[in-house]
């Protein structure tokens, strides 16, 4: 099975052994030892371009000294402060358009035409293969079909949609699949229920953490995607960052938002990861 | 094993465990959940290490050996049939990790599932297959390598009730044509009572008692054996001498020796037999029916006594005539009875005839 | 496993009348369908009809010797072998690693920090990314500067290998939390060492997922277009650059057809992998499901 894992979701059993059933000594040893020197070589490989990226972001006017300007100026710089609210905002509405989108067709799929399931896997993982640039060549005459410069850039969450499908879609599955949804829905309808409550007043609060994740992986999407963005001439985040890059004499404002943005992902998804936690023990 | 001993962070979950099993003999660990007869089974196997104790089996220490390296053949509750192979290459496993050349360990193979009576699978796949079947498998599986001990993990506890009784009688019978010695783990006393040579009751870490299903039933060394095999009325009685006085009526004692006092007799409901009475009756064993299980053979009649509710089983056959709100009379067999000592529960030794 | 109720339309409540609506449970995928068929199948469409037209509208063939060649060719070629390297090294390495968390605590703080990290490093490919490499191992960066960091495809391999690898996990971590104990540990108890356990059983059964997986990091690679645009080389590599070039030059409608044609071309390849992953699919969801 080949599936996006999402945050917070526990597996039922493993490969490795815990809770009241152990494991060999001599085998958890080996397992150990294999996975502290995994850890290590790609923690190293994936800390090190982070920690280039920090040295430069704290980079002075002259090399070798040290200056948070570039972090200051993050707050200062006028195309860059728009441009993140407007991304922020698409991530916003790209992720309700998403979750308006997937969750009642998966819950339906589920319940009433299962054979289904197999196409709608294919299709959502579809757009992780389709190159972002063949969708734009495709929908440049779309998008220019209406007047160009009246559209805001919060037009992009139409196609924002279709490349956040493979990431939501597991995550939310991930979340069905944990939960006996044939069984809840037969008994709430034998208790007088109409499919509309079945879907959003029993299935979808019981999926609440798989539909936390599958949100911010679509705010992670959006935050980071530079291609569509770029090609259609909208200015936001992604794009803004390249263009400061090529036309400002301070490149380290370039380094400190990537790494913000970076930082703010990771740490959203971290809180989200033990927020779903906390509410499971209590 | 001697002196085992497993721990779990603060948990204990085997306490100095002793247990010898003799050639050829199937005993069964019974006991509620957590009470560590799991524990001990993977222990014996080698999927887990003990923090203290050791193992022997044919005189041998293997104590520290793994898993892999020990003589043992295991069967697992569910799913421990490797989906992407054939039933008969599950079961030849075992013997091409041994580099026994194909023919052979086909024909073995072959041999093991005849023994199981699933010959006609063995082109299938485990997910073609019915829970009791993919069990068979896997006890086919376990004794093609010819191991000196088989291991059961609760193997029909994913089962259902019909397929379970079958099954199990099946596993017996092939145990003792296979002659193994076996060590088979379960939380249903039935299953237990029905197909073991000794059977080893459990609780917390230990061993409360180890004897013949006969004995274990009828002669529970303590309280705890007493309540968790077959049902038990508790009733208040009172002692002296050599007797026990339980609503009016003596009663022998088990143990000769306990001290004077109050107790708590424990019966068996097949030792409480019922008359009914035309009206309602007066006195300690005069009650009315509250409810009435019938079970096939045997019927069991609860029955209010005024002041506490009592357990008896009949033969259908009696009590047919019997319904909620009937009166009846009890009278009580005059069997040794066990006693525990009111408020702590103590265990008593048994010992008599 | 149906559920036994009344066939109704979706979201509809039951009909009060005497005679229920029987319409197909299947027209409640429609919204769903229908966005994705105008957003994801109709710009693909468009395309595909495209690259076979004139600009004054009528059908041209002409231009599909131009994608057989040589230039054409040298620049699919140069994709292919840029995602084949970063597929597997990304499949193998994700593979190591999703082992290695999966073998770990389920709730573990090693679990979450390695799930989080792999959802944002896996999205955050392009500028951002090429940044960071600027920065470690460019011109004035702060490691070694390595010769061969120009050379194509070994360094923007590596680039590519930073979020193919999180990708893996992403996608692989869930078949081997399929991988059920019990078959561990039947297959010690009858005899087999660790290898033995991987050459037999574990790796027999986690192949199909993870050449789906691999399949998916190369597609994933193919479609990666923002890193080149960020790197400071000029000349055009891959496929993805050339159409960029052609789209952003603003010459007459004939370049237009090129970019289309180029653009078809990969969704040839896209489709032929994803038809192969649809394939090793089936194999994986039975047993480790």
């Amino acid at each position: 099975m080949v599936a996006v894992t999402s945050l917070g979701e526990t597996p039922l059993a493993g490969p490795a052994a815990r809770g009241p059933q152990g494991m060999q000594r001599s085998r958890l040893r080996r397992l150990n030892a294999f996975r502290y020197v995994v850890f290590t070589l790609f923690g190293l490989f994936i800390a090190l371009p982070l920690l280039a990226l920090a040295r430069f972001s704290l980079e002075g006017s002259k090399l070798g000294t040290w200056s948070v300007a570039a972090w200051t100026q993050i707050v200062s710089y006028p195309g860059l402060a728009s441009a993140v609210e407007l991304t922020l905002e698409l991530a916003v509405i790209t992720s309700l358009a998403m979750l308006a989108l997937l969750l009642p067709t998966m819950i339906w799929i589920k319940l009433r035409v299962q054979w289904m399931s197999r196409i709608f896997e294919f299709l959502c993982l579809l757009p992780l293969t389709i190159p972002a640039i063949a969708l734009v060549v495709g929908l440049g005459p779309v998008y220019n079909r209406i007047q160009h410069y009246s559209l805001s850039a919060l037009q992009l969450f139409w196609v924002y949609v279709i490349l956040a499908l493979p990431y939501a879609y597991r995550a939310l599955s991930s979340g069905l699949d944990a939960l006996d949804a044939v069984t809840l829905a037969e008994a709430a309808r034998s208790l007088g229920a109409n499919w509309f409550t079945v879907m959003f007043r029993v299935i979808a609060p019981n999926m609440r953490q798989a539909i936390l994740n599958s949100v911010l992986l679509t705010g992670a999407l959006v935050l980071g995607e530079y291609t569509i963005a770029y090609l259609l001439l909208f200015n936001t985040l992604q794009p803004t960052l390249y263009s400061i890059s090529r036309n400002t004499p301070n490149a380290g404002v370039v380094f400190s938002t990537s790494l913000a943005s970076l930082l703010f992902a990771f740490a959203l998804l971290i809180i989200v990861s033990y927020a779903g936690r906390r509410r499971r023990r209590g | 094993m001697e002196g085992l001993t497993r721990r779990y962070g603060p948990v204990v979950a085997l306490d100095g465990l002793d247990l010898t099993l003799r050639p050829g003999e199937l005993i069964a660990l019974l006991g509620p959940s957590g009470c560590g007869k799991t524990t001990t089974l993977r222990l014996l196997a080698g999927l887990e290490d003990a923090d203290a104790g050791i193992i022997t089996v044919g005189g041998r220490d293997i104590t520290r050996l793994s898993a892999s390296k020990r003589d043992m053949g295991m069967v697992f509750q569910a799913y421990s049939l490797f989906p992407h192979m054939t039933v008969v290459q599950n079961v030849a496993f075992g013997l091409r990790l041994r580099r026994m050349a194909k023919a052979e360990r086909e024909r073995r193979a072959l041999d093991m599932l005849d023994l199981v009576g699933l010959s006609e699978q063995a082109g299938r796949y485990a997910h073609q297959l019915s829970g009791g079947q993919q069990q068979r498998v896997a006890l086919a599986r376990a004794l093609a390598i010819e191991p000196q001990v088989l291991l059961l993990d609760e193997p029909l506890s994913a089962l259902d009730a019909k397929v379970r009784a079958q099954l199990r009688d099946q596993i017996r019978r092939i145990q003792l044509e296979v002659g193994i010695t076996t060590l088979f783990v379960t939380h249903d006393q039935e299953e237990a009572l029905a197909i073991a040579d000794r059977v080893g009751v459990m609780r917390e870490g230990q061993l409360e008692q180890l004897a013949p299903p006969i004995e274990v039933y009828s002669r529970p060394a303590t309280a705890f054996v007493a309540e968790f095999v077959g049902l038990t009325n508790r009733l208040a009685g009172t002692v002296s001498g050599s007797t026990v006085t339980v609503r009016g009526r003596d009663l022998p004692l088990v143990d000769l020796g306990t001290p004077a006092g109050p107790v708590t007799a424990l019966i068996r409901p097949e030792a409480v037999t019922l008359a009914s009475s035309g009206e309602a009756g007066s006195g300690p064993l005069a009650g009315t029916v509250i409810a009435i299980t019938f079970l096939g053979a045997t019927s069991r009649v609860t029955v209010n006594l005024g002041d506490t509710t009592i357990m008896a089983q009949l033969p259908t056959s009696d009590a047919t005539e019997l319904t909620a709100g009937s009166h009846v009379a009890l009278s009580i067999r005059p069997d040794p009875v066990l006693v525990s000592v009111a408020e702590n529960k103590e265990s008593v030794a048994a010992s008599e005839a | 496993m149906t559920v036994a109720a009344t066939t109704t339309e979706a979201g509809a409540r039951p009909s009060r009348a005497g005679r229920r609506l029987r319409a197909p449970a299947w027209l409640g995928t429609l919204p769903f369908l229908g966005y994705v068929g105008v957003f994801l199948l109709w710009p693909t469409g468009i395309l595909v009809v495209d690259a076979f037209k004139n600009p004054s509208g009528s059908w041209n063939f002409g231009g599909v010797s131009t994608l057989f060649g040589p230039v054409v060719r040298g620049y699919f070629i140069g994709s292919f072998k840029l995602c084949l390297i970063s597929a597997v090294a990304g499949a193998v390495f994700g593979a190591l690693v999703a082992y290695a968390v999966a073998s770990g605590k389920p709730d573990g703080a090693v679990r979450r920090f390695a799930l989080a990290g792999s959802g944002v490093l896996a999205q955050f490919g392009g500028v951002t990314l090429a940044f960071a490499f600027q920065a470690l191992i460019g011109p004035v960066g702060l490691l070694f500067h390595p010769s061969w960091y120009y050379s194509f495809p070994w360094g923007i391999a590596l680039i590519y290998i930073y979020f193919q690898v999180p990708l893996m996990v992403l996608v692989f971590l869930p078949a081997i939390d399929g991988l059920k104990l019990q078959w561990r540990e039947a297959s010690e108890s009858l005899g087999s060492s660790t290898w033995q356990y991987w050459r037999y059983v574990g790796g027999p059964l986690l192949a199909p997922a993870f050449f789906g997986a691999a399949l998916l990091l190369f597609a994933n690679a193919l479609s990666a277009f923002a890193t080149i645009e960020a790197w400071e080389n000029q000349i055009a590599y891959t496929v993805p650059q050339e159409i960029s070039t052609s789209l952003s030059s603003e010459v007459g409608l004939s370049n237009v057809n090129a970019a289309d044609l180029l653009a078809f071309g990969m969704i040839v390849m896209v489709a032929v992998v994803m038809t192969g992953y649809a394939l090793l699919q089936r194999r994986a969801a039975r047993w480790l499901r």
